[in-house]
């Protein structure tokens, strides 16, 4: 699996590691959101198919990426920056790139 | 159905062995059944047999989107121990290789099981202590347990490097004598005729693809060989979980899938006679019958549906056999495999009613759930035919996340690649 960084070019999957889910959500740090807190601690999405995730350069330029891969053929349909990692909830309306 | 005995394998020797009846039938679906099990592996057959023989349930369905067998039952790498630390999986796990160890009388069926030891290698004094401790832990709740010296390890495995210059070397180890092997394929067929032979209707190539409702009430299922009612519908599909609770309208799980590999070498004389764990990187190794030396390591670490393995993981694997084996430097590899592991947060499993009306939950099973077959498909069926689980599995909820009653044994938090 290649995984191409945007600023390193296609590197091999052993450069990378992974971090996880990229759709969940970290509540605001004083929120007492329970079922907020519990999604994002513990509930995944676990998709059979295109899977929007987070993986780290760590062998390499260490950037954050967010990836979208499809978790039965492993194609990559995308990377680019994550830029802010995980945006509180509150901030969600700025969007992201 | 064929019964096994000295009998009757002489008598039908002699007959050519022309006479065997198929271990089960293949029935067609009925229209209704009081209780259908999805999934036809190890736990969704032990499921459907300790149901009829415990309960006297045998209205039962069990349907196998594919061949029995086809899943992780028939993929895992066969290793049964119950050398954990906390209390919840210690006495599950217990309760499991009690089971196992009067399996094949109680189905009378080989299962091969093979109480050749798990041994644990410590390579650091931390973690010698960290396996003094779980060994105490393990024997305060009367589970066998002995640390074991650089000496009697090497008089046990002589082909392992445990001089001063192996690159991680042996100090000690934990050794519970009575884990073991036993033949997956073997546990999935003795399940199988013997919930067959009490009644039980066994469906291959017969996916569920959706859920019958009433109201909030699952009633069925829908299948590749049409619509099927039931009383209580119960889901045992391993690695699949996520698709199917999706059919379900159930979006998010505790759980990810992840892909973990299997190795097995060319035959070689024996020279493990142990299940044999590495304890600075992740590795485990033991011999089959037939001499194929049997291992694996680490998932892929990432989530993945594909029943195959990616190659850095392969060389990693190479790499830790030889750091504890250097002359299996040039032994071949025949064959390698991957199977969808469900990976929960807390690495442990999940066995409940619910989580909607209806529906009854086995899941989460991570690297280990072979050894668990008897113990899950035991707390299961309890769990089905009275609608509440029993003590053994009454720990292992869906909620206890939510609810801050995690049972981490590795005590890896919330990461399931770690595990
Ligand atoms: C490589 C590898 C090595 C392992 N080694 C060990 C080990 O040494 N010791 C140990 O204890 N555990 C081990 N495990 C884990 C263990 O194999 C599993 O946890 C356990 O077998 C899972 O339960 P099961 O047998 O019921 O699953 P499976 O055999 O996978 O059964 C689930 C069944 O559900 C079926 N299914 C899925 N979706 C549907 C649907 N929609 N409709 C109908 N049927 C469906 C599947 O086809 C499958 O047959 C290993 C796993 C792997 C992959
Ligand atoms: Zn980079």
């Amino acid at each position: 699996m290649l995984i191409t960084c945007p600023y390193c070019g296609p590197r091999d999957v052993i450069e990378f590691t992974y971090q996880g889910d990229g759709n969940r959500e970290r509540p605001q740090p004083a929120s007492q959101n329970l079922d907020a807190w519990n999604a994002y601690v513990y509930d995944r999405l676990n998709p059979a198919g295109d899977h929007n995730e987070i993986w780290q350069h760590s062998g390499g330029c260490r950037a954050h990426l967010r990836v979208v891969r499809n978790t039965i053929t492993h194609e990559i349909l995308s990377t680019e920056f994550a830029r802010g990692g995980h945006k509180s909830t509150d901030n969600r309306a700025e969007g992201r790139s | 159905m064929a019964e096994y005995s000295a009998f009757s394998l002489l008598k039908n020797a002699l007959a050519g062995n022309k006479d065997w009846k198929p271990a089960w039938r293949k029935p067609d679906p009925k229209a209704s059944y009081d209780v259908i099990i999805i999934g036809g592996g190890g736990h969704g057959l032990s499921t459907a047999y300790y149901l009829a023989k415990e309960h006297g349930i045998t209205n039962v369905a069990v349907l196998e989107k594919g061949w029995l067998g086809s899943g992780n039952v028939g993929r895992n790498t066969t290793a049964v121990r119950s050398n954990y630390l906390l209390p919840q999986n210690t006495r599950f796990y217990e309760h499991s290789m009690k089971l196992w160890e009067n399996l094949s009388h109680d189905l009378n069926y080989n299962v091969m099981f093979s109480q050749r030891g798990c041994l644990n290698l410590a390579h650091t004094p931390a973690q010698l202590d960290d396996y003094a401790r779980r060994g105490n832990a393990m024997r305060h709740l009367g589970v066998d347990a002995e640390l074991w010296s650089v000496d009697r390890i090497k008089r046990l495995v002589p082909a392992l490097d445990v001089s001063g210059s192996a690159r991680f070397p042996v100090l000690g180890g934990l050794m519970q004598p009575r884990a073991g092997t036993a033949r997956h394929d073997a546990v999935a067929w003795g399940y199988a005729r013997g919930a067959d032979r009490r009644g039980v209707d066994i469906v291959e190539n017969c996916e569920v693809t959706g859920f019958l409702r009433d109201g909030g009430r699952i009633t069925g299922v829908s299948t590749t060989r049409g619509e099927i009612r039931a009383k209580k519908v119960a889901l045992a599909v391993a690695g699949s979980t996520g698709r199917v609770m999706q059919l379900a309208g159930i979006s998010h799980m505790p759980i990810e899938s992840h892909v973990l590999q299997a190795f097995v070498s060319e035959s070689l004389k024996p020279i493990v006679d142990t299940v044999l764990t590495f304890g600075m990187g992740h590795f485990y190794i033991s011999q089959s019958d037939k001499g194929g030396l049997v291992y694996g390591g680490d998932l892929d670490g990432y989530n993945s549906y594909a029943q195959r393995g990616s190659l850095p993981i392969v060389d990693e694997v190479m790499s830790e056999m030889l750091a504890l084996f250097p002359g299996l430097a040039r032994v071949r590899m025949l064959r390698s495999w991957g199977g969808l592991c469900d990976m929960t947060m807390d690495g442990s499993p999940i066995i409940t009613t619910g989580p909607l009306p209806g529906m009854y939950l086995n899941c989460g099973w991570c690297y280990g759930g072979f050894k668990a077959t008897p113990a899950s498909g035991w707390c299961f069926a309890y769990t089905i035919a009275k609608d509440e689980p029993h003590e053994l599995n009454a720990p292992f909820t869906l909620d206890r996340f939510y609810r801050g009653l995690i049972i981490d044994d590795k005590g890896q938090g919330a990461n399931p690649r770690l595990h």
